[in-house]
């Protein structure tokens, strides 16, 4: 009973907090709203679009936006609000697979080396500065074309080209925190290395590993877009952004404008919802860290 | 004396840094009785923090620890084959200096409890969360049922440092080691705090070691004391023996420094000089340069730590 009370106290000074912050930070806010509307529409897409996403009409190609299609047609007479609204799902699905992938293994990987240090914090640490030695779209590319074009091999990509930064960044994190008292406290209190840093370091450094994670959402949406604009990824008659804007891209100077630009549009928006909500969360979670 | 709880003999410890050796500890020797209260004291960089990471076996791995004998309850803490780690937290415990960051900020106070009791032995849930409010309210925090699930920047200071008591003494202990316990505590509070921890020791029959450098607190609480200075034990005695009878010139120049009701600031003595640099060579005698009875003989052969009557020693050729 005094558990639930407190932790009723606790959540309600987080949301006042967090509101009172969001109402401090509109943009935050707006962005917040935006994406939610972004998120809505991924699930919801299938039973909202006007359209079948893959219904090829040539009657009806690169028609100009209309009441019939409010963001015009493509070169095979698809209506593209409908593709537009379908993709959402993929890609905001990839981006976010990726970053859980790397959160996970990055945010493992540095702690350990954080924690251990000598060989083990050298062998991680020249392994991450490996991935990072190539530029990271040429290695997410190389990744990509040398497991095959599949959904999973991009998400795969992304993930390994952002590892090292989770890595790095909490590897960082828990070494601040090894030698901190209640650490050694908790050392005495009998618990074992992996315990130590499982239940009680780990748990310490989530926040700023989330806010990490937000920011890190957009990168990772453009680049999974990137790899199936240049053709790796993603193949031609799935609905995903980042191949109508190149699908759409031979028309930049035959005026057809529409095929590129909403899902262009689609793009840019969500990644620059994902930035702002990150920065938001940033201050929301560290007041210390506030831009 | 029967057969001390805790026996040390010759501990030596040294650092290895970029810039050389420090030798922080050296020739450490002296033995602890089943329910008796030891003060350590010594000004800051004495090596009385080391002594007790030392004990717990919680240094780092660049230092380099050796000793002709620990011995705790009749088993040797200094071999190879050492149970430090399993006994550790169970038999012996440590509270540290600075309450508020000995304790985890994301974990409630009672879950942290309940996290030494659960490593310690197989205890189930329902059982683990009755034992951590039970522990709470031993160490009389008011309503423990709701302190149970307060995280620590929920508490004051003096709370915090009775959660870190009670989390120490879960598991019954024979050996507490309380490592500055009252810093950062307003006089009231530590009187409270240091009142609960002389009670409990002579509740439970556990023995304690002090570590402190407020010889005043020192003198009130414990039944010897230990005074330090540059890593070694320069004078032992019982806390009545040494505040009438101090041997040593530091110890002096510690009592000269302790402030009371009756002195004037202006009278307060300070002892003259600083710590040596423990890095390079050390004359035998690491408080001659900052003695004003040194005489040619101080700086030839080692001097050991001798009796001089009773219980009282001291590591001094011309005592006081």
């Amino acid at each position: 009973m005094a558990e639930t009370t407190s932790s009723n106290m606790q959540a309600s000074t987080f949301w006042r907090d967090a509101r009172h912050k969001a109402g401090e930070n509109k943009l935050t806010l707006a962005a917040a709203l935006i994406l939610l509307l972004f998120v809505l529409v991924s699930l919801l897409a299938p039973w909202l679009v006007p359209y079948d996403p893959l219904a090829v009409e040539p009657a009806a190609a690169l028609k100009a936006p209309s009441l019939a299609h409010p963001f015009g047609t493509d070169a095979l007479g698809r209506d593209i609000l409908s593709r537009v609204a379908i993709a959402t799902r993929l890609d905001i699905g990839m981006a976010i697979g990726a970053v859980v992938l790397s959160f996970v293994f990055g945010t493992a990987t540095g702690a350990i080396a954080g924690y251990f240090g000598g060989w083990t914090d050298a062998i991680i640490g020249r392994f991450m500065d490996t991935i990072m030695a190539f530029p990271l779209f040429v290695l997410a590319m190389g990744i990509v074309a040398a497991l095959g074009n599949s959904i999973e091999n991009i998400v795969l990509a992304t993930a390994i080209i952002n590892l090292p930064f989770y890595s790095r960044f909490a590897r960082s994190e828990v070494n601040v925190r090894r030698n901190m008292t209640f650490v050694e406290a908790a050392r005495m209190g009998g618990n074992r290395p992996f315990r130590l840093l499982a239940f009680h370091i780990v748990p310490n450094i989530l926040p700023t590993m989330m806010v990490q994670g937000s920011l890190n959402l957009g990168w990772a949406i453009l680049n999974a877009a990137g790899l199936s604009f240049i053709g790796l990824g993603v193949r031609a008659p799935t609905p995903e952004w980042g191949i109508m804007v190149s699908e759409g891209a031979s028309y930049i100077f035959s005026g057809e404008w529409w095929t590129f630009v909403f899902p262009g549009a689609a793009l840019v928006i969500t990644v620059f919802c994902f930035n702002l909500i990150g920065d938001g969360l940033r201050d929301i979670i560290d007041p210390r860290r506030r831009t | 004396m029967s057969v001390p709880l805790l026996s040390v003999k010759n501990l030596n410890v040294d650092f290895r840094t970029r810039s050389g050796t420090v030798k922080v500890l050296n020739d450490v020797s002296f033995s602890l009785a089943k329910g008796e209260i030891l003060g350590i004291v010594g000004e800051s960089g004495s090596g009385k923090s080391v002594l007790s990471y030392a004990l717990m076996g919680l240094l780092d791995d660049n230092a380099a620890i050796t000793a002709d004998r620990v011995e705790f309850g009749g088993i040797d803490l200094a071999g190879p084959t050492s149970p430090l780690a399993s006994i550790r937290g169970r038999e012996l415990s440590m509270i540290f200096q600075s309450p508020r960051t000995a304790l985890n900020p994301i974990m409630r106070v009672g879950r942290q409890i309940e996290d030494v009791l659960r490593r310690h032995g197989p205890v189930s849930r329902a059982n683990a969360k009755a034992a951590a409010i039970a522990a709470l309210a031993r160490v009389r925090i008011p309503d423990p049922e709701r302190r149970y699930a307060a995280y620590p920047f929920e508490l004051s200071g003096g709370m915090c440092q009775r959660v870190m008591i009670a989390m120490a003494l879960s598991c019954s202990p024979s050996l507490l080691i309380a490592d500055e316990p009252t810093t950062g505590l307003d006089v009231t509070t530590q009187a409270v705090v240091m009142d609960l921890i002389r009670d409990l020791v002579q509740e439970t029959r556990m023995s304690a070691i002090l570590i402190t450098h407020d010889l005043a607190l020192a003198g009130e609480y414990c039944d010897r004391i230990v005074v330090m200075h540059a890593g070694h034990i320069v004078e032992v005695a019982p806390a009545s023996e040494l505040q009438s009878h101090f041997a040593h010139p530091y110890t002096k120049g510690l009592f000269a420094a302790t402030p009371t009701a009756e002195t004037e600031l202006e009278h307060l003595a300070s002892i003259p000089g600083s710590l040596p640099d423990l890095r390079g060579e050390l004359p035998p005698c690491r408080f001659l340069y900052r003695c004003d009875r040194r005489q040619p003989d101080c700086q030839t052969a080692p001097i050991p730590l001798r009796p001089i009557g009773g219980d009282h020693s001291v590591r001094c050729r011309h005592p006081l």
